[in-house]
């Protein structure tokens, strides 16, 4: 490419001739300065390909940190609210870490390569942060997003296609958990992971080998009703899911100009990935200040009434009392239920019975008002035996 | 199939010695649902979610009815009747969180007619592409399409309302009636002139009339023209065909009109889901059950007697079999009104249709059709015009099946990996006309195996490795769908979608409100409003009544 840059700011993945010729729409965004496939097809075929057979997703534009070095332990347990230590080699967590005041700076995957190796899968980019933070620490972060061309292969039958691919070793493979595999000379990673609450996998390979991947996955999967699948239908599966996404659900602290807008993973509802058991680490004091009793607020799963979806709606008390809004929201076709996940005022616990979402809709071009009841129902909305069960079965 | 061992179990923890102690001669209920097509187990689920005691007696060792599906060569899943989803009221499905008992309903994109010169015609969930598709027959009917599309959503619109309601009675002069009637007035009048006019001859005018206003190619037409016979003993130039179209349009996917999916696993997860749902509320569902008679005392229904002599007793009986077998086999003329046993009599249920469930070994080929067409997933079909249904129907009527059938087939396999081995696929081949006599009388078993081979070297003509693909058939023709499902005279809807008896006047006029002459004695299947089809609105506005009754408002809709 003699071109200048500027003349293709988004650029194309090493599955771009693929998905190009899979994308029958024109349907593209940008994500994390890459050309991403909305849509290949239709988003409800999609979207149904993942719950009923299985699809393939370019997950290439996601941001992968390489962290290397005798320190990298007590280096990552410094920066994660999770206690790496308890993460073996083969397996992977989900983790988020924060400032030092306790905000949430991004989520993502944290994948345990070898005892001193490690691969952070993020959303956003993060090396003057990782770097900084790794001041008087013997290890090495660098940037190694262009290093891995990275499919997600998810949905019930994506067992039966790895199998069909002749991947071994992957029967016992449980949630959470990644091996080596051969294939065709070199070796990929697979992990059982996922942004779809569903069975899946994610397989990561180098650059050069993502074209024939794409094809022998798309041959393997032919007899299992494989689709690719593109970002549309994934924000639809992520919500089932119960998942947020930063920049969607809740602003990444360093992000945000007001500073009132950080969130704490106590009040993303993520308390579970903090663990003052350990040693100290970025934001502890301010976490631990919260758990005493100062978050500002919660997130819920919300079952509306009807069929609008509830897209950015606000949320009252008794039809009357603002307390809080709505941050994603669907009509769930495999839940049958018009769900959303929402932000509340914390300390409303005695108001949950009688809450109210406000949602617009445009009828033939006239706008008309809703209240609709809705209730607070557990996350995540869908959640299959299948995404966990070890063997997984073949559909 | 989880939800057959949940049955047993259940059966095996009522039926021992320590419940008979309690009650010696017999086990007593608050309501008896007799039949466990999904309708029935539609009732049964709110009455059991009102907090009666419930039993589904099922004559069949396997529940669903017509909404059945079952594995008769290893590994392959067959839905041996209905086959596809659409209609069932989502209402209903929410209401009884049946995703949660294992109900997915995945929508399929559009149809393809294979026609006679060799071509295609495809249709598509894009618009744009639907209209270019169309333009390739007429540029004309292409633009129409939208015209015709948007008369259709009107008239969806208008009788939605309408389908979980009990209908109202013209001629009670009850004050419910009367404010039913009212709003029915009101949601006509919504309508507009213009559209108050369309509405009324669209209940009685042909397919043929309605689809010549709007489109010129015979082949579009005659695509069109398929959904207006279906199940039905009329052809697309008979009156009231428009009104079974619009029949086969009211259904929706996720809020898409006139969509249509698969139901996961096979229509039968319909009917597991309800059984699983039912009894997570304390119901039970009883199999090999067969109910000889009703019980009748002083014009008060007052329990069953099994065709083995058992008899269960309840206050509330409710009957998911059609209106003749309800009121005329398992019920005692003498305890009914002559005058409605005369109606029943002549309630019009005739057979029209047959089923082909055949496995496959791989995916026969079909050349008319591009490979990478995505409507190959959907619906196939070989009429390519209305004049060729409407010859089928005049085989029909001569006492025979027709020889150039209309099939409606499809290969569901193709997105559901449940109902076959990887490679391997499942069809189900719906088929306009079978009657159900035949001129020379009863079908025999060499009638229905030359059936079969009709429809097989039909779809043959149009794919030449079928025939060498198939490794099990089962042939069902109007005789096999009433001796093993008790649909009389094998009509699918339990009595046809004619004016004469839709609304109030189904199944007969005065009785349109699932209540019979006999006190406690209900009808909740789809000789009900309103009507057949894997819909659950007969069943839900029996509960509905039934609860009423009762005196219970919960459980309601
Ligand atoms: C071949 C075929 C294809 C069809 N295709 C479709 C389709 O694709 N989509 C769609 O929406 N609809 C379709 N239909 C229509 C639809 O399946 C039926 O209208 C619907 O399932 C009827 O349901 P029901 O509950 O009212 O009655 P049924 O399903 O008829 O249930 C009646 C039940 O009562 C039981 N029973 C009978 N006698 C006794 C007795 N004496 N004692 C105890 N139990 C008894 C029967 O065994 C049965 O289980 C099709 C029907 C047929 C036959």
């Amino acid at each position: 490419m003699n071109e200048p840059h500027y003349l293709q700011p988004l650029l194309p993945t090493p599955f771009h001739s693929r998905t190009q010729a899979a994308c029958c729409t024109a349907l593209w965004s940008g994500w994390a300065g890459y050309q991403s496939a909305r849509c290949y097809t239709h988003v409800e075929f999609e979207y149904f390909a993942a719950r009923n057979q299985a699809t393939l997703f370019d997950l290439s534009p996601m941001i992968k940190y390489r962290i290397a070095g005798s320190d990298s332990l007590p280096y990552l347990n410094r920066l994660m609210t999770r206690d790496v230590g308890k993460l073996a080699v083969g397996r992977v967590a989900y983790t988020v870490w924060c400032n030092d005041v306790g905000k949430v700076l991004d989520d993502g995957t944290l994948f345990r390569l070898d005892d001193n190796e490690y691969l952070l899968c993020a959303q956003d980019r993060h090396l003057p942060w990782l770097q900084d933070s790794a001041i008087g620490f013997d290890l090495e972060v660098e940037d190694v997003s262009e290093r891995f061309a990275a499919l997600a292969l998810q949905g019930p039958t994506s067992y039966a296609i790895v199998q069909r691919m002749g991947f071994d070793d992957l029967m016992s493979l449980r949630p959470f958990g990644w091996r080596r595999v051969k294939y065709r000379g070199a070796e990929l990673i697979v992990s059982r992971t996922g942004f779809s609450g569903d069975l899946g996998y994610e397989i990561w390979s180098a650059p050069d080998q993502a074209e024939s991947l794409w094809d022998d996955l798309m041959a393997a999967g032919a007899d299992f009703g494989l689709m690719p699948m593109g970002s549309d239908a994934l924000e639809l599966l992520r919500i089932e899911a119960g998942y947020l996404l930063p920049n969607a659900d809740f602003m990444p602290a360093d992000h945000a100009t007001r500073a009132s807008r950080g969130r704490s993973p106590f009040e993303l509802g993520l308390g579970w990935l903090v663990d003052f058991n350990k040693g100290h680490f970025v934001g502890r004091r301010a976490l631990q200040a919260e758990r005493a009793g100062s978050g500002r607020y919660t997130f819920v799963g919300l079952d509306i009434d009807g069929n609008k979806p509830a897209h950015e709606s606000l949320i009252y008390h008794r039809r009357r009392e603002l307390i809080g809004h709505v941050t994603s929201a669907m009509w769930s076709p495999t839940c049958k239920r018009n769900i959303a996940i929402a932000e509340l005022q914390a300390g409303r616990e005695a108001m949950l019975d009688d809450l109210w979402v406000e949602i617009y809709l445009k009828k033939e071009l006239k706008w008309e008002k809703l209240m609709v009841r809705c209730r607070v129902v557990p996350r995540p909305f869908f959640d299959p035996p299948r995404r966990l069960a070890t063997p997984p079965a073949a559909y | 199939m989880p939800a057959r061992g949940l049955i047993r179990a259940r059966v095996a923890e009522i039926s021992p010695p320590l419940i008979r102690q309690q009650f010696p001669l017999m086990l007593s209920y608050d309501a008896i649902i007799i039949g466990a097509g999904h309708n029935g187990l539609v009732t049964a689920c709110y009455l059991a979610r009102a907090g009666l005691r419930v039993v589904v007696l099922e004559g069949n060792p396997y529940i669903g009815g017509a909404t059945v599906s079952r594995e008769l060569y290893p590994g392959f899943t067959y839905s041996n009747c209905s086959y596809v989803c659409s209609l069932f009221r989502p209402e209903i499905f929410r209401t009884l969180d049946l995703p949660r008992y294992g109900l997915q309903v995945i929508p399929y994109e559009g149809s393809v007619t294979m026609t006679r010169d060799g071509g295609y015609f495809a249709s598509f969930v894009d618009h744009d592409a639907n209209r270019r598709e169309i333009s390739r027959f007429s540029k004309r009917d292409a633009e129409n399409y939208d015209r015709f599309s948007h008369e259709m959503s009107r008239q969806c619109r208008f009788i939605k309302k309408f389908l979980l309601t009990t209908p109202p009675d013209p001629t009670s002069f009850k004050w419910r009636d009367l404010k039913d009637l009212a709003s029915l007035g009101a949601a006509f009048y919504d309508l507009g002139e213009t559209q108050m006019y369309d509405t009324i001859r669209f209940y009685t005018m042909s397919c043929a009339d309605l689809l010549d206003q709007y489109f010129e190619s015979d082949v579009i037409k005659g695509v069109i023209a398929g959904s207006s016979i279906i199940g039905t003993a009329l052809g697309p130039y008979s009156p009231g065909t428009a009104y079974v179209m619009l029949h086969h349009y009211m259904g929706e996917v996720d809020g898409t009109i006139g969509a249509w999916g698969y139901a996961r696993g096979g229509m039968g997860s319909i009917a597991t889901a309800l059984a699983n749902a039912l009894q997570a509320h304390g119901g039970e569902v009883r199999v090999n059950a067969e109910v000889n008679d009703v019980i009748v005392k002083d014009g008060r229904v007052c329990g069953v007697a099994l065709k083995d002599g058992e008899e269960l007793h309840a206050a509330t009986v409710a009957s998911n079999l059609d209106v003749k077998r309800t009121f005329l086999n398992i019920m005692d003329e003498r305890d009914l009104p002559a005058e409605f046993v005369r109606r029943v009599q002549r309630f019009k249920i005739r057979g029209s249709s047959g089923k082909l469930n055949i496995a496959l070994d791989g995916m026969p080929s079909f050349p008319q059709i591009p490979e990478n067409c995505p409507a190959r997933r959907g619906d196939m079909h070989i009429t390519d015009s209305m004049e060729r249904i409407e010859r089928a129907y005049d085989d029909w009527k001569s006492g025979t099946w027709s020889k150039d059938p209309y099939v409606d087939m499809l290969i569901p396999s193709q997105i559901d990996p449940t109902l076959a081995p990887p490679g391997q696929h499942m069809m189900s081949v719906f088929v306009q006309y079978a009657p159900p006599r035949l001129a020379s009388g009863d079908w025999t078993d060499a009638d229905r195996d030359a059936f079969g081979s009709t429809v097989v070297d039909a779809i043959g003509a149009y794919s030449p490795d079928f025939k060498d693909r198939i490794r099990h058939m089962e042939v069902r023709t109007p005789r096999e769908l009433e001796a093993e499902i008790g649909l009389t005279e094998g009509n699918i809807f339990q009595g046809e979608l004619t004016l004469d008896q839709l609304m109030f006047n189904r199944p007969v006029p005065g009785y349109a409100q699932y209540r019979s002459p006999v006190e406690g004695m209900y009808l909740c299947g789809s000789s009900t409003h309103p009507g057949g089809g894997v819909m659950g609105a007969p069943g839900a506005n029996a509960a509905r009544e039934i609860l009423r009754d009762l005196g219970r408002k919960d459980g309601q809709l």
